[in-house]
């Protein structure tokens, strides 16, 4: 228990923890101070203290100038005050210092009507912004398929830089230039496809501005709806239906997959799938290949392999442990390789007129499906891919009454999932899918229990022994890069024990993805997503991979064997190495 | 052995070396070595004599005799007729412009007369590439003193007791820093250097590196010891080639000699001195944005607390005092806190070094008691304003500073007083201005200062100080309007309450001052779109008035655009589309026959 530290806010004592900020402290006696530049998820240890904004400042007795309310820590017998004019004077200036620098083009913004700064002008109430000049030029960075870098639309808060350096330890992006002209950028002011960017896209989750923001496909997917000689097919992944609703002005952790369904076809999609059909593909593969790993010697431990961004850390991190990996590509390209091939054949469709579209939560899939190993049949796998939120503007769009939608169910042939399947959208729920397969194929006897709840949680690096048989399956959980990054310099040590490990490149896993709707510092609303993730899962009826009655009828009918030599052909891959820029 | 009865002292500051006193050391050493000298005579390079606007600067021992702006070629004569005959050269001693008489003697001269050298003590004296030089000059023995004879909390109540402030610029008392260091407990503990000088005309921290680095190695080994460190550093800017030479001379020889190293004068305590280069910006003087620096990351100030004495380099307590701050540390040590505490005001003890600029006739470096006058050091000891101008106002505290006018002269200065009138003692940086300079434009050209350095962190001073200084501009190009002295005032209230740093806290300083006081100057510009000084050159428009003008024709042979015409004894007249508004013909006109509106 830490020490106590007792202080007056407004004229009111209050007692608090040592180390408790003022903003921290006020908030506990309803009093909001504004902020722009902080971010505390506490769920997932991820704080950003720059107070570069200056827009919390607060009056602190003795103390000659306005102090940053985020990163000031309470002391014994302070006296703050946090509503004087002096207060709201200098934050205000503040805010107006950095509007008079900042394109006015709010009405055709990315970020339009979900920008913090743009909120916070509304808030506090700015009419006229009383300084003007000079704003920075500087080119767009559209070198990637997942991501748009605005540097004219930064406002140095170094979210987006806490978040690559310090949660994801990637790097990537660091405040550059000096004074007025300074923005966070590359190395080098290297276009992004040149750095050895994940494409992770939690620097876009937490970017209060457009400063970074989706490749957005929205159009392209538009056209290829009006194009009559496509059969267009669309795939939501897991993490979709519990985050969407968000975007409607449901409650945080509202699931809407017949919603979803509905809104799809109504769109006119030729075909509305789930990507949780290809999870449960995914099990099906990677559960067969770690029983192999475990019975053939190895390599051990299995890495999953679902996470595109996660793929392109390894890639370019520890290329010497590229053998470690499952094979298995991710559910996305899975469902696009089987939509081609299987379900084209099915349909008698020619798949270079077949168009598929995946909506994910995450930018990372984005340039996954433009990996050019990725190929079954056609141009590539996957067309297209939507965020979460490019899919709730599309609706937006059209129209559509989302929150009125009827339920309806996904289409038939890749539509029917298990709870093992939708468990993929949070930490821990890959390998928890996995282990329900791989017990009963290592056993031969049904599972009583199906929830391995010490697989769950949002603690960054979680690990379990689940008994099987006579084996003692050691697992493994890590979200969030710079986690996995210590689970991998163990395994390269040879100081781990893990047969498998799960790892989620994003905080959470896929609900707190960087395509899913901004969570604007609310980690409760990631949490809730997850509730919502094991919620579908407990209501399904049938909750293993292995007995989704439509995997098993791909397997008869066109697969074979899982692990087989045709599933090796669509359904795995490889890995290369990347540079390290 | 030979015994020598002479030494010929030369300067060898980065001034004077641009000077050519390197050659003037190697003719020197040729004559000598011609008439057979060589034995007799010792040619010696030291650090600066301060004395820079005059320099390269000869100063001949034991006759105490300073020469000025000595050329290469003048070696000769200064052996043959000084060193051999004993006669001195006339046409090389300084020329006082008050007094209008020549002066031998280097304690006659009023440039030195009124100064009190702790810091600058071996400056000029010794060749600071020798480290028996300076142990000659007592050196090392504080830091034998310290090992041998105290504790270090003895040896910190010596700091603490002495009342020696930062003299970085914030003024935060040494001896204090050096316990709060002392207290924090770790395994690891840093001395940090921090020679990042950056006030635009500052030169106080290189000189004394370049002249005496072996009293800021003493003094960092001293207050390793007192603190619990075994390992120093100098953030050091990379442009300062000859400071960083002179410092890795000493530091080699100081561990040849075990002055550093392990088991220091043979006691428990290692200590050694490792140099780090900065790139040169203002902001990394901070001492946070220096240590982040110094660990290889952007150089960003962070928020305090943490103080470094408890997290700093490496997250290691760390302590940082500036080059000045540590020079002071050894005479303290040898002549007693007693003694020190005896020098200067009630609240702000010992010495201060300036680097004395702008339009005075002896620019240089000065090292006078707090509690000097501004007067004292302006006109006595800087000989008053060239080209027997009026004094308008002088800068102090450099960028962060503010203006101080005539009212203020005879102000005894100390940390407190300059801050009381508005201005700041800051690391010494001290710019006279007189009549022609445009109070509005000096503004402009502070604000420019910061608005670069401005690491562009924190809001209010990566876009306020742009805006200010947009502002500045619009007013000096003769587009202020009614309301920007206002504008300024509120902008420039709120950077200095919001900003994160003290860069940023500081940086509207010289806007709000000169508006303090020289608010007719700013109003004349944006009411009437005039400048009196004509510094301004959008405002500044010359005219010829016929009735005076004689056709001499000087104007127009001075025109470097040849904006002037007229015949010879006619009138003349400028061409107001070609004029450059330079001021050259105004200057030039002997008749008063040109007009500046």
């Amino acid at each position: 228990m830490s020490e106590m530290v007792k202080a007056t806010i407004n004229g009111k004592s209050i007692e608090v923890p040592q180390g408790t900020t003022i903003l921290d402290a006020a908030k506990t006696m309803s009093i909001d101070i504004p902020t722009l530049c902080h971010l505390n998820l506490h769920d997932f240890g991820i704080v950003n203290k720059v107070a570069s904004c200056r827009v919390c400042v607060v009056e602190v007795e003795n103390r000659p100038a306005l102090m940053p309310s985020c990163a000031t820590e309470i002391t014994e017998g302070m006296n703050v005050k946090t509503h004087t004019a002096r207060a709201v004077q200098g934050r205000r200036t503040a805010l107006e210092l950095l509007l008079s620098d900042h394109p006015q083009d709010c009405l055709s913004c990315a970020k339009n009507q979900n920008c913090d700064l743009q909120s916070l002008a509304g808030e506090m109430g700015i009419l006229d912004i009383r300084y003007e000049g000079e704003s920075l030029e500087y080119e767009k960075d559209i070198s990637s398929a997942s991501l748009v870098r605005d540097p004219n639309k930064c406002i140095m808060c170094r979210r987006c830089e806490t978040m690559c350096n310090e949660v994801q330890t990637c790097g990537i992006l660091s405040g550059v230039n000096r004074g007025f002209d300074s923005f966070v950028g590359t190395a080098f002011n290297l276009p992004l496809n040149e750095t050895s960017c994940t494409y992770c896209g939690q620097c876009l989750a937490v970017c209060p501005t457009a400063a970074i923001s989706e490749k957005n496909n929205i159009s392209e997917v538009w056209n290829s709806l009006l194009d009559p000689t496509k059969h267009v097919v669309v795939q939501v992944a897991p993490a979709i239906r519990v985050a969407i609703g968000e975007e409607f002005g449901m409650e945080p952790g509202t699931l809407v997959t017949g919603q979803l369904a509905a809104g799809l076809r109504t769109m006119g999609f030729d075909g509305v799938f789930d990507t949780d059909f290809a999870a449960d593909l995914t099990i099906m593969e990677e559960a067969s290949e770690l029983v192999h790993r475990i019975q053939s010697g190895g390599p051990l431990p299995m890495l999953t392999s679902c996470c595109p961004a996660w793929v392109r850390f390894i890639e370019a991190n520890y290329p010497d442990l590229l053998d470690i990996p499952s094979t298995c590509r991710s559910p996305q390209i899975m469902f696009g390789a089987i939509a081609k091939t299987y379900y084209a054949k099915k349909k008698n469709i020619k798949p270079e007129n077949m168009t598929v579209i995946s909506v994910m939560p995450c930018v990372a899939k984005k340039t996954e499906a433009e990996r050019p190993e990725l190929v079954s049949a056609g141009e590539s796998d996957v067309d297209f891919v939507l965020t979460t939120r490019e899919l709730a503007q599309m609706f937006k769009i059209a129209g559509i009454n989302f929150t009125e939608l009827p339920e309806e169910d996904f289409d038939d042939v890749l539509g029917a999932s298990t709870g093992a399947a939708v468990i993929f959208g949070a930490t821990g729920g890959v390998i928890e899918a996995a282990t329900r397969t791989a017990y009963e194929w290592i056993t031969g006897e049904e599972l009583e229990k199906v929830d391995f709840q010490q697989l769950r949680g949002m603690e960054g690096i979680r690990s379990a022994s689940v008994d099987i048989g006579d084996l003692t399956l050691n697992i493994g959980i890590a979200h969030g890069l710079g986690n996995a990054r210590k689970l991998l310099d163990d395994i390269r040590a040879g100081k781990s024990n893990f047969h498998a490990i799960e790892i989620m490149a994003c905080p959470g896993g896929c609900i707190g993805g960087g395509g899913q709707p901004y969570h604007h510092g609310d980690s409760e609303i990631i949490k809730k997503r997850a509730e919502a993730i094991y919620r579908e899962d407990a209501g399904k009826k049938i909750r293993s991979s292995h007995k989704n009655p439509q995997i098993v009828a791909l397997y008869d009918e066109y697969l074979g064997k899982p692990y087989g030599e045709k599933a090796h052909k669509l359904l795995h891959t490889t890995y290369k190495k990347r540079d390290k820029i | 052995m030979s015994k020598v009865r002479s030494h010929i002292l030369v300067c060898g500051g980065t001034g004077c070396v641009a000077s050519q006193s390197e050659d003037i050391i190697k003719n020197l050493e040729k004559e000598i070595a011609k008439i057979g000298y060589q034995d007799e005579v010792k040619v010696v390079k030291t650090g600066c004599f301060g004395f820079c606007g005059q320099g390269p600067i000869v100063k001949i021992q034991p006759d105490n005799v300073i020469y000025v702006m000595v050329k290469p070629e003048d070696a000769e004569e200064i052996v043959s007729e000084h060193i051999v005959k004993g006669r001195k050269l006339d046409r090389l001693l300084y020329d006082e412009p008050l007094l209008q008489q020549k002066i031998e003697m280097h304690h006659d001269m009023p440039f030195y007369k009124k100064q009190y050298r702790i810091a600058l003590r071996n400056c000029g004296m010794i060749n600071p590439e020798d480290i028996n030089e300076y142990i000659a000059f007592e050196g090392y023995q504080a830091l034998g003193m310290a090992l041998t004879e105290m504790t270090p909390q003895e040896a910190i109540q010596i700091v603490k007791d002495s009342g020696l402030r930062g003299r970085g610029g914030g003024g935060f008392p040494t001896g204090l820093k050096w316990e709060l260091a002392a207290k924090s407990v770790s395994d690891k503990k840093y001395v940090v250097c921090n020679a990042d000088e950056g006030d635009p005309g500052a030169f106080m921290d290189r000189s004394i590196l370049e002249g005496d680095p072996h009293s800021v190695i003493e003094a960092m080994a001293i207050c390793g010891y007192c603190m619990g460190a075994d390992e120093g550093l100098v953030y050091i800017r990379a442009e300062y080639p000859l400071a960083i030479h002179r410092l890795e001379v000493a530091l080699a020889q100081a561990r040849e000699t075990g002055l550093l190293g392990e088991n220091i004068f043979g006691t428990d305590f290692s200590f050694d001195i490792t140099l780090k280069l900065g790139a040169g910006a203002f902001v990394c003087g901070e001492e946070t944005a220096l240590i982040h620096s110094m660990e290889g990351m952007r150089g960003e100030p962070t928020k305090k607390p943490p103080y470094p004495a408890v997290e700093g380099f490496n997250k290691k307590p760390t302590n940082v005092n500036n080059v000045e701050t540590y020079a002071n540390i050894a005479p303290i040590f040898l002549k007693g806190a007693e003694w020190f505490s005896s020098i200067g005001t009630e609240n702000s003890k010992g010495t201060k070094v300036f680097a004395l600029a702008g339009k005075v006739n002896n620019v240089g470096l000065v090292e006078v008691p707090m509690g000097t006058t501004l007067r004292e050091i302006i006109f006595d000891i800087g000989g008053g304003i060239r080209d027997g101008k009026a004094f308008k106002a002088v800068q102090t505290g450099g960028p962060s500073g503010g203006v101080i006018t005539v009212a203020d002269l005879d102000t005894p200065i100390d940390y407190d007083s300059l801050k009381a009138i508005g201005s700041m003692m800051g690391s010494g940086g001290m710019i006279v201005m007189d009549e022609d300079n445009c109070m509005v434009n000096i503004a402009k050209f502070y604000l420019d200062f910061t608005k670069d350095e401005s690491c562009g962190k924190c809001t209010p001073c990566r876009v306020g100080t742009k805006r200010m200084l947009e502002m500045l501009e619009r007013i000096t190009d003769g587009e202020g309007q009614s309301g920007d002295i206002e504008k300024l005032q509120q902008l420039g209230a709120a950077i200095k309450d919001t900003a994160l740093c003290g860069l940023g806290q500081t940086a509207p300083n010289p806007v709000l001052s000169t508006i303090h006081f020289f608010r007719e100057e700013y109003e004349e510009h944006i009411n009437d779109k005039y400048c009196r000084t004509g510094e301004c050159k959008a405002l500044t428009k010359y005219e010829i008035i016929t009735d005076k003008c004689v056709g001499c024709t000087a104007c127009a042979r001075v025109c470097p655009v040849n904006a002037i015409s007229g015949k010879v004894k006619e009138a003349h007249v400028i061409d107001q589309a070609a004029c450059i508004s330079c001021g050259a013909c105004y200057e030039k006109c002997r008749f008063e026959a040109i007009r500046r509106p």
